[in-house]
């Protein structure tokens, strides 16, 4: 019997679909949801305030990242602005039998770092969680759905999301990044083609011979940023790599269930002729290493070029918000962004803070000093991340050379913890949002790789990684 | 039960630019504590100074904008974090309508579940009604209709918005969206049991014994 072509996207959300809902959204399937402590307070309370039960606790886990302080020997106490919060994660997981993974357990860490690393993320599932950036998890095939507080009510209540179903787009990079180009180049160098509306109600599949050649991390860094392309998720077709990947984790299915579970897997790919509404094409030969010189992601270029100006923009809107940018950047039009000084480097976040994001950072550190007018800090994205960097010596590395070690949290990428750029300082960062203030009351930030942000650190000022290399 | 929603009316107050993200609409420094007044963070960065003193020329800062019931921003309104509390931000200020050419797809799911009215406008009605504000800057009172999805200036015209009909529904019964889907119950739990039958090793022993732990 001749079937339809499908995307990997639709046959994972045909097989979670509930129920077609009067007003035309679709009720799907959860298959495992991850709570965090700053979403997930009033979604609490909402049940409690409704006598609701969380349906599926076993396929719930907590854990905190968002409010707490990633100083070295941290407890609840060291920033007692996230007290609240995280006495209430700790208190609603208890009480509902939601697993917990606090600051004092080996497996805390960023949420979208630890279910991948948990083997809670699986191919082919479905996964909510009340941040954006759950769309990570798309790097290993799995639909990552990002949620506000009432949809993780929802969640908790029903098991179900009802959602209007995203629409089919493909974006190929083509060709063969050079030396140098990274996973966060490839989708920062997206975001400048697409825009941060481009993918805008979206399910958004990565693909071709460049996504191909990446590790899964590096897959879980291009899925993660998804939201800045405006997409509702991300996706990468699970392969081999993929289900390597998954073997062996804790949560993952063994023996001969993890057999049956690669069988199922290895349907997860788009069928040749799926309909795709948006097919675009990257070239990746082509690709520098990629900077964000303004306030949203898609101000973004190749280290080597200049910082627009907007006088030479016909577009008077345009114009405009450039020229805002720029100032609330501090920058002057037509900068050179190679030697740009930086106050701040930051390595860690959702979208670059796995074991080879900081082997790649480190690779670059060692045996070398951070500028004297620079703040360096590495922040894991879990403890199990902290731990094995460890093992491997990384923390030598870094630590010789004048960066701060820290405990995993999402730290300076977010502004809700201990972990803030001062007002008017510059830094140069791994995570995803550039946004005014994102950092910090008039912060300004920088977006680009693990070793760019490394090279900047030690130049005291934006650098080309590929003549780094060459020295 | 949330308060059931049928029109929203008063002063309209412009932002007219492109990707507003919920960083602005609320900045982090609010969202520390599950108790934080919200509608003061509104647009926090824009609306106050390094020393928390308002900035006189932010719109919402001036009268009669500081009253304003409804707004008017451009394209993909409410990008970026999928803050819940930028739709808080709003409506506890006293915002009860954002009309814009098009929002983020979080921050627009996230709107009609707590009652706020997130109404696309075509380029033509966006430019009309600001002119409209900027022409009544005096009394840019507006009156928005949902059973209808027309809004209606301060000289009297009405122009048409695009809203789900069944997000009017919803939004005129006050729906709480967890009912209607517990309405479903039982499809829930047949597809749970097939699931479950079908891809077992979606659901291991891991999982369940942690349940019971």
């Amino acid at each position: 019997m001749a079937t339809e072509p499908a995307t990997a996207f639709d046959k994972i959300w045909n097989a979670h679909l509930v129920a077609r809902l009067d007003d035309g959204r679709d009720l799907v399937f959860v298959d495992r949801h991850v709570l965090q402590e700053t979403t997930s307070a009033i979604a609490f309370a909402g049940l409690k305030r409704s006598d609701r039960p969380v349906r599926h606790p076993e396929l719930t886990i907590a854990t905190q990242d968002h409010v707490v302080s990633t100083r070295p020997g941290r407890d609840e106490d060291s920033y007692a602005g996230g007290r609240e919060l995280m006495m209430l994660m700790r208190a609603n997981a208890y009480a509902s039998r939601v697993q917990h993974f606090g600051i004092d357990d080996p497996r805390q860490g960023i949420v979208h770092v630890i279910a991948p690393e948990l083997g809670f993320a699986l191919p082919g599932s479905i996964l909510a969680c009340g941040d954006s950036h759950t769309s990570t998890v798309g790097g290993l095939g799995a639909l990552g759905i990002g949620v506000g507080t009432s949809e993780v009510e929802h969640v908790l209540a029903t098991q179900t999301l009802a959602l209007t179903r995203p629409r089919n787009m493909r974006v190929r990079f083509e060709g063969k990044a050079g030396t140098g180009i990274f996973a966060k180049d490839l989708i920062l160098r997206a975001m400048g083609e697409l825009g941060v509306a481009g993918g805008r109600g979206c399910a958004v599949e990565y693909a071709g011979p460049a996504i191909e050649a990446l590790s899964v991390e590096s897959r879980l860094t291009v899925c993660n940023m998804s939201i800045e392309l405006g997409a509702r998720l991300g996706l990468i077709a699970p392969d081999e790599k993929t289900f390597a990947y998954v073997k062996g984790r804790e949560f993952a299915p063994t023996g001969e269930a993890y057999e049956r579970a690669v069988q199922r897997w290895r349907t997860l790919r788009s069928d040749q002729g799926a309909p795709f509404e948006r097919d675009v094409l990257i070239d990746c030969d082509s690709i520098a290493p990629q900077v964000t010189w303004g306030t949203t992601p898609e101000h973004v270029a190749g280290v080597s070029e200049h910082v627009p100006d907007p006088a030479t923009l016909p577009d008077a809107r345009r114009r405009d918000s450039i020229a805002q940018a720029l100032n609330y950047m501090g920058l002057e039009p037509g900068t050179p962004l190679k030697g740009i000084p930086i106050d701040v480097a930051f390595i860690g976040s959702c979208t670059n803070s796995r074991i080879s994001d900081l082997e790649a950072a480190a690779y670059v550190v060692k045996g070398r000093k951070v500028s004297p007018n620079v703040r360096g800090l590495v922040v894991p994205g879990s403890m199990s991340v902290k731990r094995e960097a460890e093992a491997r010596g990384l923390d030598q590395i870094f630590r010789a050379a004048g960066f701060e070690w820290r405990e995993a949290g999402c730290s300076m990428c977010v502004s809700i913890n201990d972990d803030v750029v001062a007002p008017g300082s510059r830094c140069i960062a791994t995570s995803n949002r550039n946004f005014e203030n994102r950092q910090g009351p008039r912060s300004r930030t920088h977006l680009a790789s693990p070793v760019m942000v490394a090279a900047a650190a030690l130049a005291g000022h934006i650098t080309d990684i590929r003549e780094d290399l060459v020295q | 039960m949330r308060e059931p929603v049928s029109t929203v009316e008063g002063v309209m107050a412009l932002m007219p630019l492109a990707n507003i993200n919920t960083d602005a609409i609320i900045p982090s420094v609010y969202l520390r504590t599950a108790s934080a007044e919200l509608g003061k963070g509104l647009f926090g960065g824009h609306r106050y100074d390094e020393a928390g003193n308002e900035k006189p020329d932010f719109v919402l800062n001036r009268a009669p904008f500081r009253e304003a019931k409804l707004l008017l921003a451009d394209e993909n309104f409410g990008c970026g974090s999928s803050r819940e509390a930028a739709v808080w931000a709003l409506l506890s200020y006293g915002i009860g309508c954002v009309l814009a050419p098009s929002f983020a797809d979080i921050f627009y799911e996230n709107a009609f579940r707590n009652g706020l009215v997130a109404a696309i406008v075509d380029p033509a009605t966006f430019q009309a009604l600001k002119v409209a504000v900027e022409a009544n800057e005096a009394a840019p009172r507006f009156r928005v209709d949902l059973a209808g999805a027309t809004v209606t200036g301060p000289d009297g015209t009405s122009r048409g918005f695009r809203i789900p009909a069944s997000r009017v529904q919803a939004l005129m019964r006050g729906d709480d969206e967890i009912a209607v889907t517990l309405q479903h119950q039982d499809a829930i739990e047949t597809h749970y049991a097939a699931a479950k039958g079908a891809s077992d090793w979606l659901f291991p022993a891991t999982l369940q014994r942690s349940a019971a732990s």
